[in-house]
């Protein structure tokens, strides 16, 4: 039936990606551009004494230095949770790379030597970077207790706390509890594409260039901050080369502004690869679980305690401690449940949205609780789960979304990939962890799509196709509603000036949200053509069905592409389609709104072990992720595949060092390694379960998270299979392994009653 | 590296050849292969990124060698022949690789694909027909954060064994 929905479409994009013609925020060239440099201060910490820009103002070229006293007072503040990030800081630097000053000059040399001539007095101040440490009492606070007024945390430096529960932890009967503590690595999201900004004065207003996922939310931020209508603000944003989460919200978009307006020109800024490092990372974790279970293995109640270590300012990260703590206790049927996930804040750089907004972390610690459980149960790793799985209709969070999927097919295929219960070679080991996120809680997407004259097509939507494939799906859509074929249809984004508002790119939303603004704004243009055709054909418009490309009365069938050339006739012009998708806050919900569907995967390998050097190898690795219904089997193969390699990243090799004071030692592409075309399991292979029981077109669910959650968990229950070596802290670096080798330990186990 | 005519503002004067077009430009002794091409060139398609020659976002072809192109010094190139990734598709037609790369997938975010591409026509070019491993070490120097290793490797596994 369907020519587009379900076919491997190429990517509608991907002939300028290919040819190297895409222009990326950095690849733009605007006339009398400047060129701008951050001056940071090589502490992690300092009381900022003074700034003397004397010396740079004096290299030629430069044409503007500006420091916090340069701004408006105070200094304005800016963040998508709480307007605590000021645009440059102000007294005191709170984290390695938080930057003091900024320079514009004619060239990024000049720019460059000027930024290290800035002179800048300071105090290095202790700082905490450690759970620990930011708990302790006494700790140096690292928000200002006065931009938290009224919060009795204001005098710690634990930025919120968030709990859930449900039934009566203290009250369940268990046989066995287990309990386990656990960490998961700082790490950052080394999106290929360094952090692009650029502004220019824009008439009476300012246009801001951003390699952003949200420019909405950006154009709304510049608003606020320059007292500007939001018609004043004009966010260009190009498809990002790659985000990851890293790119949602604002970070220096608005001293480029401010710099611009004051300077009357142009600014640009660039980071390089260290200064990524030092923007944008994913939040690390402590996690404490604690599950009881009956000897048969049934839940009886889950404890998570999540402690994130956030950064100086808070950008999106509490938000992501809340949902990733929210749904740390997995997709189980759990009777009782208490859950605590704190936002601690520290003096590094700002955490953020990543790949699974916050849910990799007490992923990695629940899935390696039940790993351990079976073994100390001796019930298999996958009856476990299954024994406890949520099915469709549970209401596994009481009065959230219930299960919205037949998730044990997901595991079973899973777990039949890779031969799960067939024996294996000596030295082999097999895991097998669930990962599950909530979807979007709120949202709101409109689309408009133009069929023109000659039945080409024209859409329009705010998304951020970010790699993610998003141009791709919403032409599918349109070509599959208007019987267009793909080829025909230009798909526009990253205008706030052109395209109509999107409220975000982020919790794999798009496909349903934004999709179902196309699907309607379709629906609108096959309606106008009904009217057309029972013109053309004098027949009454009730008894004309539109679907599918076609239109048929009675038993004709016309093209929409035939009907609208005859109904526009000889003066051409265009059918218009407007379409809204929106999911409201729910008030009273602990997180405004119940998830819009579930993302849940199942993730299989096989490691083999090298006991003499600690290497892990990943013989074999199968990824099964329920999307509902696959719109791009293409597409969703490259979200699945490259979630489940990204995951390795922070499974296997990637974290930030610290040096004893709080500067991290490994910025930069030679000493923090990511996955190359040589860290890739043997064998890799993705599928997907497809039910048609997701609320976006078609029956699609959002996708391209859920690969990465249950990568560590997977992988370490391998380990553990294979060696009897338990271990809880990530990465699984060769040298940890083998000292877990050294000093094997079997899972503490609390009480036997 | 042969003798260059001092200009002003201590630039040199060199020559080199880019795609097929002759260029001839002053340059300053500190820039780079890769800032020549993007800033005075404007071939943007040739990307930046660690700038440590470990990403291989950059890379470029120079006298039939690929190189990291943020590495090499400008002044390196004079006389050379460098071919970029604007320089793959001739006559208006993608070459078999890119097409390949489009019917498997392998660009996501695109941002390392014309480094990807640069590298796998130089392995073609080495090794007619490679196996899986020989692509994925061949190409172990080019990042990928989307991490479309495997459908890389089958683009470039696919265009070779059309070329054949």
């Amino acid at each position: 039936m369907s020519r587009w929905i379900g076919s491997a479409t190429q990517r509608v994009g991907g002939l300028a990606r290919v040819t190297g013609a895409y222009e990326y925020v950095g690849d733009i060239r605007l006339t009398g551009v400047l060129h701008a440099k951050l001056v940071t201060l090589d502490v992690p910490h300092a009381r900022i004494l003074s700034i003397d820009t004397k010396a740079a103002e004096r290299v030629a070229g430069v044409r503007l230095v500006m420091t916090a006293a340069d701004l408006p007072q105070p200094v304005p503040r800016f963040g998508p949770q709480f307007l605590d990030r000021p645009v440059l800081a102000v007294g005191e630097s709170k984290y390695h790379g938080d930057p003091v000053a900024a320079v514009a000059a004619d060239t990024v040399e000049a720019a460059e030597e000027a930024a290290r001539l800035v002179r800048v007095s300071y105090e290095e101040l202790p700082a905490v970077f450690t759970v620990a440490a930011a708990l302790a009492p006494g700790a140096p606070l690292v928000q200002d207790p006065c931009l938290r007024p009224g919060d009795p945390r204001s005098g710690t430096n634990v930025l919120g706390e968030h709990r859930f529960h449900w039934g009566d932890v203290d009250a369940a009967q268990s046989d066995v509890v287990v309990k386990g503590d656990y960490t998961f690595p700082m790490v950052t999201h080394f999106a290929i594409e360094p952090h692009a900004f650029m502004a220019a004065p824009d008439e009476d207003g300012i246009a801001v260039w951003s390699s952003i996922q949200h420019p909405y939310w950006l154009q709304k931020t510049i608003a606020e901050l320059l007292h500007l209508p939001l018609a004043k603000v004009r966010v260009i944003a190009p498809d990002p080369g790659g985000a990851f989460g890293g790119k949602q919200h604002a970070k220096y978009e608005p001293l480029i502004a401010f710099m611009a307006l004051k300077a009357g020109r142009p600014v640009r800024l660039v980071l390089t690869l260290e200064e990524t490092f030092q923007a944008v990372r994913r939040n690390s974790a402590e996690i404490h679980v604690r599950t009881g279970f009956r000897s048969d293995g049934t839940i009886t109640f889950r404890e998570v305690e999540s402690n994130y270590l956030l950064g100086a300012y808070a950008d999106i990260a509490d938000r992501t401690v809340s949902k990733g703590g929210y749904i740390s206790c997995g997709p189980y049927r759990i009777p009782a449940a208490r859950i605590v996930a704190r936002s601690i804040l520290s003096h590094t750089p700002p955490s953020t949205a990543f790949r699974g907004f916050g849910t990799p972390q007490p992923n990695w610690a629940v899935e390696s609780n039940m790993d351990e459980a079976a073994r100390l149960l001796g019930i298999d790793p996958l009856e476990l789960r299954l024994r406890n799985l949520a099915r469709r209709g549970d209401a596994f969070i009481p009065g959230d979304t219930p299960c919205d999927g037949d998730w044990e097919d997901t595991v079973r295929k899973a777990a039949a990939m890779i031969g799960w219960g067939s024996p294996k070679a000596s030295g082999h080991g097999r895991g097998i962890a669930l990962g599950i996120k909530s979807g979007p809680t709120t949202g709101l997407s409109y689309a408009t799509v133009r069929m023109l004259a000659d039945a080409s097509v024209i859409l329009y939507a705010g998304t951020s196709d970010m790699g993610q494939g998003a141009r791709t799906i919403h032409a599918q859509i349109a070509a599959e509603e208007l019987g267009v074929p793909v080829e025909h249809i230009t798909v526009v984004m990253g205008d706030t000036a052109v395209v109509p508002y999107d409220q975000q790119t982020s919790a794999s939303r798009s496909t349903v949200l934004m999709g179902n603004a196309v699907l309607q704004a379709c629906a609108e243009i096959q309606g106008k053509l009904k009217v057309m055709a029972a013109r053309l054909h004098g027949v009454d418009v009730g008894s004309i069905v539109a679907e599918h490309g076609v239109i048929r009365i009675g038993d004709q069938e016309l093209a929409m592409t035939d009907v609208l050339k005859a109904g526009l006739g000889k003066l051409g012009g265009e059918v218009i389609g407007n379409g809204e998708s929106r999911k409201e806050a729910e008030p009273g919900h602990p997180l405004s709104g119940k998830a819009a569907f579930y993302e849940f995967n199942c993730t299989a390998v096989e490691a083999a072990v090298d006991e003499e050097t600690g290497e892990v190898s990943l013989v074999d690795y199968a990824t099964v992720s329920d999307v509902g219904k696959a719109l791009n089997p293409l597409q969703i193969r490259g979200q699945d595949e490259g979630a489940a390699i990204q995951g390795l990243g922070h499974t296997l090799m990637e974290h930030y060092v610290f040096d004893g004071s709080g500067r991290i030692l490994n910025l930069g592409a030679i000493d923090y390694r990511i996955p190359t075309s040589m860290d890739l399991p043997a064998r890799l292979r993705s599928e997907v379960v497809e039910n048609g029981d997701g609320p976006g077109p078609y029956g699609a669910k959002g996708m391209s998270e859920g690969a990465l959650l249950p990568v560590a968990a997977a992988v370490a229950a391998a380990v553990r299979d294979a060696t009897g070596a338990v271990i809880r802290d990530l990465p699984l670096t060769p040298e940890r392994v083998w000292q877990a080798l050294a000093q094997r330990e079997e899972s503490e186990v609390m009480a036997l009653r | 590296m042969t003798d260059h005519a001092l200009t002003t503002e201590g630039r040199q004067r060199m020559t080199l050849t880019v795609n097929g077009r002759r260029h001839t430009l002053d340059v300053v002794p500190e820039q780079t292969l890769l800032g020549l091409l993007r800033d005075d060139l404007g071939l943007t398609g040739t990307k930046s990124c660690c700038q440590v020659g470990e990403c291989g976002a950059c890379t470029v072809s120079l006298d039939g060698s690929i190189v990291d192109s943020c590495l090499v010094l400008a002044l390196e190139a004079d006389g050379a022949e460098v071919t970029t990734v604007e320089g793959l598709a001739t006559g208006g037609r993608l070459s078999r690789l890119q097409e390949s790369f489009l019917e498997h997938g392998a660009t996501q975010c695109g941002y390392c694909t014309p480094g990807q591409m640069m590298t796998a026509h130089d392995l073609l070019r080495r090794i007619p027909s490679p196996t899986a491993s020989q692509v994925q070490e061949g190409m172990s120097g080019n990042l990928c954060r989307c991490a479309a290793y495997y459908q890389i490797t089958e683009a470039v596994l696919a265009a070779a064994g059309d070329e054949r």
